[in-house]
């Protein structure tokens, strides 16, 4: 298998136009570069056929220049010509260093060091991008199947004026689909490395199987609190909502976390939860914009109890906290939650009589303080009695603690898990992901 | 004007497509955060770059590329032609060339003092001076201000004849103070976003507003939980954005409606025959696409398409008259849209986007409809947005209420939320504010790849009769 030309050619430019940037540092002057590219094709479905296509490729590099105390960056698309890549980014340079006259010192500077160097590149094989269509839609004939096919290589790079250098390249795909019988829907997922016709083939079959459930008779369900069983992928989507500031240090500083009460000791969550940033999983390189790298594993909660938040360097700057290759933005970028012992074939029996959820909707805080979150039930959901699946329902609000779905609500946790790969395109395609159990959950909460 | 030249790059692509366009994008967006009276953010962020389109076998296809040599571009659009030719003969629906207008114009944002010139110590001090106002006792322990200043220019060229031209700068302003004491927090912010220029940073008026929310933050702190119950609710126009973003905006969009949307962002309860006949809500409520309102965030003259923008009603007297679709899915449809073909930017197509849309003015003061509650609460500014994928079940929530009591404003409640189905909801409208407010986001998301875009929305404060109302636990 040879590596993507794309990605031969970026490497080349990285190195480039930074040992360009980086020759031109004067004085004191520090700096970090990053480089950010894809090459995607993206073809979007709807009944089975081509909505649009679009080919993507885009470089952008970041710079970000400490001088005098102060702190300024930028960043730009770069063309992938040499000479005229470098020209803009030493303008950048120029801009930078003027903005860094005007700028108040910045206290919470984090000084530049050398934090290692990485080399990662991995290759796949994906399909030729005039092949597409027809090994997608082929097996999917005489289905209303709707979604996104995304494919390509996606590089994430860095460097600073201290010698660090780290380089992350992978090529990778993912079909995001869902397929439906009128209203009644379900959600696929088929990514990936080497895109394999027949796993793409078992991969809608077992969605086709699902769908078929969705033929018995709609159940209606009054609101009210149910015992509910959620799928990994509904599992993943709630953990998610720990993304939004929940796991953050700055959050928990600025009085802005939902999870206050559990860095404060005042609350704690299930003794069955575990949740780890586990880099193992393969889903995204370990080291962040600054080029700092992350444990392979860092506890987050264990036992139901905080092992530590997410803190970067400018947050440990700032509060003297301890900080442990967090990104800026301090979110979790490969959360990994341990299973539990229910087993996946007694999962319905141990439910008895309440909601099976395969996917949630729209998640938000509704009440941070209590780290209580609002939401949606989607595609594939039944409503069960007595270990039997009765018939799908219509969509339900849901309004629910985290501290109570995750602490005493939470009766059991799954032996098997899901991985649920990125597949985020905003600007770029994304990289990352988690991989969680299912949980049953007694008395969740529905309200409309 | 961009620095290159497309047409050799078009006349190329026409070699092999029976159309071509090449939408040009360039656009800075200088980023200024301070906290706690310490500069936090100073970024630049510039992005430039060309979208290539064909249309073969009467199917549309695209190629972005940031290489804008002929060389580049030209390679773009063999790109664009590979790929289409292989998806065309799968296509959703055959186009033709007549779904691209052929136009020519300009749009410049009314900017009184340009973005360009604006110093950015003049920034700076706005922020600061905002952090500096909320600095107002211990209990205020996050004071953050931030400002995006954006500058776009986009050039559209197509090979029927088409090159427009538009400039927009924008402005994004966020300041918020974040009172806390034991577990309790609450947080009070600020907005200022849409299409000025520099004469919106005004040192004194930051001040002003620092001061503001962060008086607010500390009542809400020492306040209690907003009561539970079925009540009338009066929205301001900072939350009566949300409510207009999420209730009328998204599910009136046809390409949602046609199931472009289904895998993602989700469907929409409104069907094609509900045009002409629906009653979305009570006669008090008329709705437009307006991409005309001066200084709202989504104002343009042409969409991404070409297509001229024009100020549509959506909703007259409550009964649904136009969906929010361009000439695309209104060729799909066959129902009246509007010229709402938008992308994020150079790297994506463009697709359905709601832009400006309006509730607009009736004939209430706020005294008025006030006077009319005997039980009730007020709210001002979204907290908390969620809605089912088919726009029907929403729950909001609001940084700031006020309980109504026998016509008069009474004492304030922190952690307000309501509830409702959006035909029965917009029904309940019983009052609608003769003066309006205009506010703005930068980051409404849709769409496969998806895409951030900028939206207006412009309301006056509104009464809705009998509505599920609810607090926090805490």
């Amino acid at each position: 298998m040879s590596q993507s030309p794309f990605v031969t050619t970026v490497r080349q430019h990285f190195d480039a136009v930074a040992d360009c940037v980086l020759q031109s540092l004067q004085g004191d002057e520090a700096a970090t570069l990053n480089l950010n590219a894809e090459e995607t094709l993206f073809v979007r479905f709807n009944n089975n056929r081509v909505r649009q296509n679009t080919n993507v490729e885009q470089i952008a590099m970041g710079l970000q220049l400490q001088g005098a105390g102060r702190t300024a960056a930028m960043s730009r698309t770069l063309s992938g010509k040499v000479e005229a890549d470098c020209a803009a980014m030493l303008q950048m340079l120029t801009q930078c260093r003027d903005e860094l006259a005007v700028l108040p010192p910045d206290p919470h500077q984090v000084p530049l060091e050398n934090h290692g160097s990485s080399d990662e590149t991995f290759s796949g094989q994906l399909l030729a991008p005039d092949a597409v269509v027809d090994a997608v839609v082929g097996p999917a004939q005489g289905c209303d199947m709707a979604g996104l096919y995304a494919a390509g290589s996606i590089v994430r790079a860095n460097r600073n004026s201290k010698g660090q250098r780290h380089w992350f390249a992978t090529q990778t795909f993912f079909m995001d689909y869902s397929l439906y019988n009128g209203s009644r829907a379900v959600k696929g997922s088929y990514a990936g490395t080497h895109w394999e016709p027949a796993q793409w083939a078992a991969n809608l079959a077992h969605s086709k199987h699902l769908l078929a459930l969705m033929d018995k008779p709609l159940q209606t369900v009054k609101p009210g609190q149910y015992r509910t069983y959620l799928a990994p992928r509904a599992v993943a989507d709630l953990v998610g909502m720990m993304g939004w500031n929940a796991l953050s240090a700055s959050a928990w500083k600025q009085g802005r976390s939902p999870f206050k009460k559990l860095a404060d000791k005042e609350s704690r969550l299930s003794t069955q939860l575990h949740i780890t940033e586990n880099f193992g999983l393969g889903l995204t390189p370990r080291f962040n914009t600054l080029g700092e790298v992350s444990a392979p594993a860092v506890p987050l909660i264990t036992a139901g109890e905080l092992s530590t938040l997410l803190i970067s360097s400018r947050t440990s700057k700032e509060f003297g906290l301890v900080a442990n290759g967090a990104n800026e933005s301090e979110g979790p970028r490969a959360l990994d939650m341990a299973p539990g012992s229910l087993e996946e074939k007694d999962v319905l029996r141990q439910l008895g009589t309440g909601l099976y959820l395969s996917n949630l909707h729209y998640l938000n805080w509704s009440d941070p303080v209590s780290a209580r979150v609002t939401g949606m039930t989607r595609y594939a959901c039944f409503w069960v009695e007595n270990g039997e699946i009765v018939g799908p329902i219509k969509d339900m609000r849901w309004d629910e603690s985290l501290y109570d779905a995750l602490g005493d609500k939470l009766l059991a946790l799954t032996t098997h898990t899901a991985i649920d790969p990125a597949v985020d395109t905003y600007y770029h395609r994304a990289l990352g992901g988690s991989r969680t159990p299912g949980a049953l959950i007694d008395n969740f909460t529905f309200t409309l | 004007m961009p620095h290159f030249d497309p047409q050799p790059a078009l006349r190329h692509a026409l070699q092999a497509a029976q159309w071509a366009g090449l939408r040009y994008s360039r656009e800075s967006t200088q980023t200024r955060a301070v906290r706690n009276d310490a500069p936090e953010k100073n970024d630049t962020t510039l992005e430039e770059g060309a979208m290539c389109e064909v249309l073969i076998d009467g199917h549309f296809g695209y190629a972005a590329t940031a290489d804008l040599s002929n060389a580049g571009l030209q390679r773009a659009f063999d790109q664009a032609i590979t790929t289409t030719r292989a998806t065309a003969g799968h296509k959703v629906h055959p186009f033709t060339d007549a779904h691209r207008a052929a136009v020519q114009g300009v749009y410049q944002s009314p900017a009184q003092k340009p973005l360009a010139t604006t110093p950015l110590a003049l920034i700076t001090d706005c922020l600061l001076a905002a952090s500096k106002a909320m600095a107002i006792g211990d209990k205020v322990v996050n004071r953050s201000a931030h400002a995006a200043v954006i500058q776009t220019h986009i050039d559209y060229y197509s090979t029927n004849g088409t090159h427009t031209t538009q400039r927009f700068d924008m402005v994004d302003i966020t300041v918020a103070a974040t009172a806390a004491e034991g577990m309790q927090s609450q947080t009070r912010t600020w907005t200022h976003t849409g299409q000025f220029g520099g004469e919106v940073f005004d040192v004194a008026a930051f001040a002003q507003q620092g001061l503001r929310v962060a008086t607010e933050a500390l009542e809400l702190l020492a306040a209690p939980n907003c009561p539970s119950g079925t009540m009338d609710l009066i929205l301001m126009p900072d939350q009566m954005m949300l409510q207009i973003h999420e209730s009328i905006g998204h599910p009136l969009e046809l390409d949602r409606i046609l199931g472009d949307e289904r895998n993602y962002a989700g469907w929409s309860f409104v069907q094609p025959t509900d045009f002409g006949t629906l009653r979305y809500g009570s006669p008090l409520m008329h709705v437009t696409f307006d991409p005309t309102k001066q200084n709202a965030m989504a104002s343009y003259a042409f969409d991404d398409g070409g297509s001229p923008a024009r100020r549509e009603f959506l909703i007259e007297g409550g009964v649904l008259k136009r969906g929010l679709g361009s000439v695309e899915s209104q060729e799909r449809t066959g129902l009246p849209g509007v010229a709402n073909f938008r992308s994020s930017s150079w790297n994506r197509a463009p697709i359905d986007r709601m832009a400006n849309v309006n509730l607009e003015p009736g004939t209430s003061s706020l005294d008025d409809m006030i006077a009319s509650v005997e039980d009730g609460i007020l709210m001002s500014t979204n907290r908390s947005w969620s809605i089912d994928d088919y726009r029907n079940k929403f729950q909001f929530g609001c940084e700031h209420g006020r309980l109504i009591k026998n016509g008069k404003l009474a004492g304030v409640v922190r952690n307000p939320n309501y509830r409702g189905v959006t035909v029965d909801f917009w029904n309940r409208l019983g009052a609608v504010g003769k003066d309006e407010a205009t506010y703005g986001t930068l980051f409404c998301g849709k769409g496969e790849p998806s895409q951030v875009i900028r939206v207006g929305h412009s309301s006056p404060a509104c009464l809705f009769r009998g509505v599920e109302v609810f607090g926090g636990q805490s």
